[in-house]
C-alpha cells in the first residue's frame, strides 16, 4: 500500500474536517473505552496478569532463537512446514509460491495486521490470485479498497450507510429492493456471500496471536469464526506470523489471554480462541492436508536489544489507541500506514524508517494514558520520546523546530538568564493578552492559533510558583 | 545461509549470544518441560460445589443457553426439545464420539448423520472434553469423534458437557489434554469456544451470529 506517513499533518487536518469520520469516531470513544474499563474492574487480578504477561514476553525475547528452534521442531513433528523470511518481499513469495504449487485461484484471508504490512493482497492479485478477506471489517474496507483504520476494528471509520452503499455497489446479484438499514441486515448479507467463498478458496491464510513453542501450534483469536473457516475448509493452511509471536507454553498462552480480549474489546474470552498444530491427522475427517507457517522478521531481530525492544511485546490489542486523544481525533488512517495510534507511532518508525514516520511520535500530547493501559505495560511515551531524539540527531527536523530549541537550550543552560527572560516574557505577554487573557494570533505561534487561541500567561512563572510553595 | 540461518543469526547478534550457551538452553528446556501456571484468578480456582454453577453462570453471560441433564439417557429428548421449541429442523451432524454414538436417537424424531459437517447441516452436535468455569468457555478437540467443521458450520451448534469435566481455569483445561494425546502433543485443532460467533465491526454493534453459529446450547451431563 502507499505510505502517506509524511503527510501526516495534511491528513490529520482532512480528517477533522471530515464529518463524516468524526461521527464514526464517536464510537471507539465511548465503546471500546467503556467496555475495557468494565472487564478489568471486574477481574482484581488484573494488573498481576499483566506482570505476569509482560515477565512472560521478556523472557521469550531473551530466548528468541531458543524458542524458534523448538517451535520449528514441534511443528515439523506435527506434519507442518516452517519457512523463515527475512524481508516482507521473502514472505511475498513465499506465500505465493505454495499458492501456486497448490493451483490456488482464489485465497480466503482470515484478519492479519503481517499480511497488511508485507502488502500481500496485492501482491497475489498482480500474481492472478484472487485475495477474498473474510473478517466482516476487512472484507468492508477490502471492497473500498482502502487501508485498515483500527487493528482489531478495520472498519472502525465508516458508519453503517457506508457499508450499505459498499454493499450494493459490490453485490449486484442481489435484489435492489432489499433492506440494509440495519447492521444486523449488513451482517447477515456478507455471512451469506462469504459462505460460498469459504467452499470454494484452494488456500486459507491466517495470521497468528501465538505460536507455541511447547506444541508448534499455531493461535488465533476472534470473534466472527471466518478465521476457523479460513483454515478448516481449503486445501492448504498458511500461517503469517512475525518471530515474536512466539510464546512458550500453553500456560503462558492463557496468561496472556486473560490480559488481551479484556484490553481488545472487554470481553473475558473472544468467542473463539484456536489452537492450530499441523495438517490435518490421518484419520480425520476434515482440515487442511497441508499446514504452512511463515515466520517473518521485517526488522524485528534489530529491535532486540535496543531502546525499542519493549515494543515487541506488543499482543496488538488496540487499547493505545483506543485510549489516544491524538488517535480519537484524527483516526487510523491519517497515520498514513498499516499500524496507528501510539504503538504504530512507535512500530512504524521502525519498519518504514523515521525519515518518512517521523511526524508520527511527534503526534502525541505524552499524556501516557496508553502506557498506562497496555496490558504488556509497554513504556510507549519513553520510546516515542526515543524516536523525536533520533529525528534531531539525524537533522531531520524542520529549521524552524532546530533553532527554537537550539534558542531554548541556550537559555536553559544558563539558569539565570532563564529565569530572568521568562519572568520578562510571561510579564509581557501576559500585559498583551488583555483583559480576555488569550491570543488569536501570535507570531511564530501560528501552528497553534491556527486551531485554538493561545492562553496568555496569568502573573507568575512557574519556577516562581515552585519557589513559593516549597517556602515553608 | 539460508533465510532461517539468516534471521537466527540477526536475533543471536542482537541477544549477544552463541546459541550454544549451556545456561539458556537449560532454563529454556526446563520451561517447556514444567510448563509452569502463573497468576490464576480467585475466580480460575473455584470450590469445586461452586464450579458448575459458575461454569453455567459465566456461558450464559456469553449469551450460551445451558440446559442441565441427569443421565446421558436423558440427553436425546433434551436435543430434541430444544430443537422443537427453537423450531429448528430435526437433523443433526455429528462425530462418533463414544458418548454420543451411544445415544439412542429412536422416538424422538430426530435424523442422526456422522461425519464432517457441511455448509446445508442446520444442527451440529459436539462434545467437549472440557468447560472452563472462569470464563465459560468449552475445550473441544478434533478428529473424527468431533470434526472442527461441527463446531462452525452449522447455524446452531450443540455441545454436550460432563459434570465431571468441569474444571477452573483453562491451565486445568490443558492438563486434561495432556492426559488424553500425552505432553507436547496437539490435535490438528482445540477449540476453545466462548458464546456462539459475534461481530462488532459495524458501528460497534455487537451482532450474534457472524460466520459461526447463531445459536450455542451447551447440555450439561451429570
Amino acid at each position: 500500500m502507499d505510505i502517506t506517513s509524511p503527510a501526516f499533518k495534511t491528513n490529520a487536518s482532512r480528517a477533522i474536517g471530515d464529518a463524516r469520520l468524526q461521527a464514526a469516531l464517536v464510537y471507539t470513544r465511548a465503546g471500546f473505552q467503556e467496555k475495557r474499563l468494565g472487564a478489568v474492574t471486574a477481574l482484581p487480578e488484573f494488573d498481576a496478569l499483566r506482570e505476569s504477561a509482560r515477565d512472560i514476553k521478556d523472557h521469550t525475547l531473551a530466548h528468541l532463537d531458543l524458542y524458534l528452534e523448538a517451535y520449528e521442531e514441534k511443528v515439523r513433528e506435527a506434519g507442518g512446514e516452517v519457512h523463515y523470511a527475512e524481508t516482507a518481499q521473502e514472505a511475498r513469495d513465499l506465500i505465493l509460491a505454495i499458492c501456486r504449487q497448490a493451483g490456488a485461484k482464489t485465497v480466503t484471508k482470515g484478519k492479519s495486521m503481517v499480511a497488511e504490512e508485507i502488502g500481500l493482497n496485492e501482491h497475489l492479485e498482480a500474481n492472478g490470485i484472487v485475495p477474498i478477506e473474510t473478517d466482516l471489517g476487512e472484507y468492508i474496507i477490502q471492497l473500498r479498497h482502502e487501508a485498515p483504520s483500527h487493528i482489531i476494528a478495520p472498519a472502525i471509520h465508516l458508519t453503517k450507510e457506508d457499508v450499505e452503499g459498499d454493499f450494493r455497489r459490490a453485490h449486484t446479484d442481489l435484489p435492489s429492493g432489499r433492506n440494509l438499514s440495519e447492521p444486523a441486515s449488513l451482517l447477515d448479507e456478507a455471512r451469506a456471500v462469504l459462505r460460498r467463498k469459504f467452499a470454494e478458496a484452494e488456500v486459507g491464510i491466517t495470521g497468528a496471536n501465538f505460536l507455541v513453542a511447547e506444541t508448534g501450534t499455531s493461535v488465533i483469536v476472534t470473534n466472527e469464526g471466518n478465521g476457523d473457516l479460513t483454515q478448516m475448509l481449503p486445501k492448504v493452511h498458511i500461517v503469517l506470523a512475525t518471530i515474536e509471536k512466539i510464546t512458550p507454553t500453553l500456560e503462558d498462552v492463557s496468561q496472556i489471554l486473560r490480559v488481551l480480549s479484556r484490553s481488545a474489546t472487554g470481553q473475558e474470552m473472544t468467542a473463539y480462541t484456536t489452537f492450530s498444530t499441523g495438517p490435518r491427522r490421518g484419520e480425520d475427517p476434515d482440515g487442511p492436508d497441508e499446514y504452512h507457517v511463515v515466520i517473518l522478521d521485517n526488522g524485528r531481530s534489530a529491535m532486540i536489544g535496543s531502546e525499542f525492544q519493549d515494543m515487541l511485546r506488543c499482543i496488538r490489542c488496540g487499547a493505545c489507541m483506543n485510549h489516544c486523544p491524538v488517535y480519537q481525533v484524527v483516526g487510523g488512517h491519517a497515520y498514513g500506514w498499516v499500524y496507528p495510534g501510539p504503538m504504530g507511532a512507535v512500530l512504524t518508525p521502525t519498519l518504514i524508517g523515521v525519515d518518512k514516520a517521523g511526524h508520527l511520535p511527534n503526534a502525541s500530547s505524552f499524556c501516557g494514558r496508553c502506557e498506562s493501559v497496555c496490558p504488556m505495560m509497554i513504556p510507549l511515551p519513553k520510546m516515542m520520546r526515543h524516536w523525536r531524539e533520533r529525528e534531531f540527531e539525524r537533522h531531520l527536523s524542520p529549521t524552524t523546530y532546530r533553532t527554537g530549541l537550539g534558542l531554548w537550550a541556550y537559555f536553559a543552560k544558563r539558569p539565570r538568564l532563564y529565569r530572568w527572560a521568562t519572568r520578562l516574557v510571561a510579564r509581557a505577554l501576559g500585559n498583551l493578552g488583555g483583559r480576555k487573557g488569550r491570543f488569536r494570533r501570535l507570531p511564530l505561534a501560528g501552528g497553534w492559533t491556527r486551531h485554538r487561541d493561545l492562553p496568555a500567561p496569568e502573573g507568575q512563572t512557574f519556577q516562581e510558583m515552585w519557589a513559593e510553595r516549597r517556602r515553608p | 545461509m539460508n533465510a532461517r540461518d539468516v534471521v537466527l543469526a540477526k536475533i543471536r547478534r542482537s541477544l549477544r549470544v552463541t546459541g550454544e550457551e549451556v545456561a539458556r538452553n537449560a532454563t529454556v528446556d526446563d520451561r517447556l518441560r514444567r510448563a509452569p501456571v502463573g497468576v490464576i484468578p480467585a475466580r480460575g480456582r473455584p470450590a469445586p460445589v461452586k464450579r458448575i454453577a459458575l461454569f453455567i453462570k459465566m456461558a450464559e453471560a456469553v449469551s450460551a443457553s445451558v440446559a442441565r441433564v441427569a443421565d446421558t439417557d436423558e440427553l436425546p429428548a433434551a436435543v430434541a426439545g430444544y430443537l422443537r421449541s427453537h423450531n429448528l429442523p430435526a437433523a443433526l451432524r455429528m462425530g462418533s464420539d463414544p458418548l454420543l454414538a451411544g445415544l439412542d436417537w429412536t422416538g424422538t424424531q430426530v435424523e442422526v448423520s456422522h461425519g464432517a459437517a457441511g455448509v446445508n447441516d442446520a444442527v451440529g452436535l459436539s462434545r467437549a472434553f472440557a468447560g472452563v468455569a472462569e470464563t465459560g468457555t468449552l475445550m473441544l478437540a478434533s478428529g473424527p469423534d468431533n470434526p472442527t467443521t461441527v463446531n462452525f458450520l452449522p447455524e446452531t451448534h450443540i455441545v454436550v458437557l460432563a459434570t465431571s469435566d468441569v474444571v477452573g481455569c483453562s491451565e486445568d483445561g490443558w492438563e486434561r489434554l495432556r492426559a488424553i494425546f500425552g505432553k507436547g502433543v496437539m490435535p490438528r485443532t482445540v477449540n476453545m469456544v466462548t458464546g456462539p460467533s459475534r461481530s462488532g465491526d459495524i458501528e460497534q454493534t455487537l451482532l450474534l451470529g457472524a460466520h459461526g453459529p447463531r445459536r450455542l446450547h451447551i447440555i450439561v451431563v451429570g
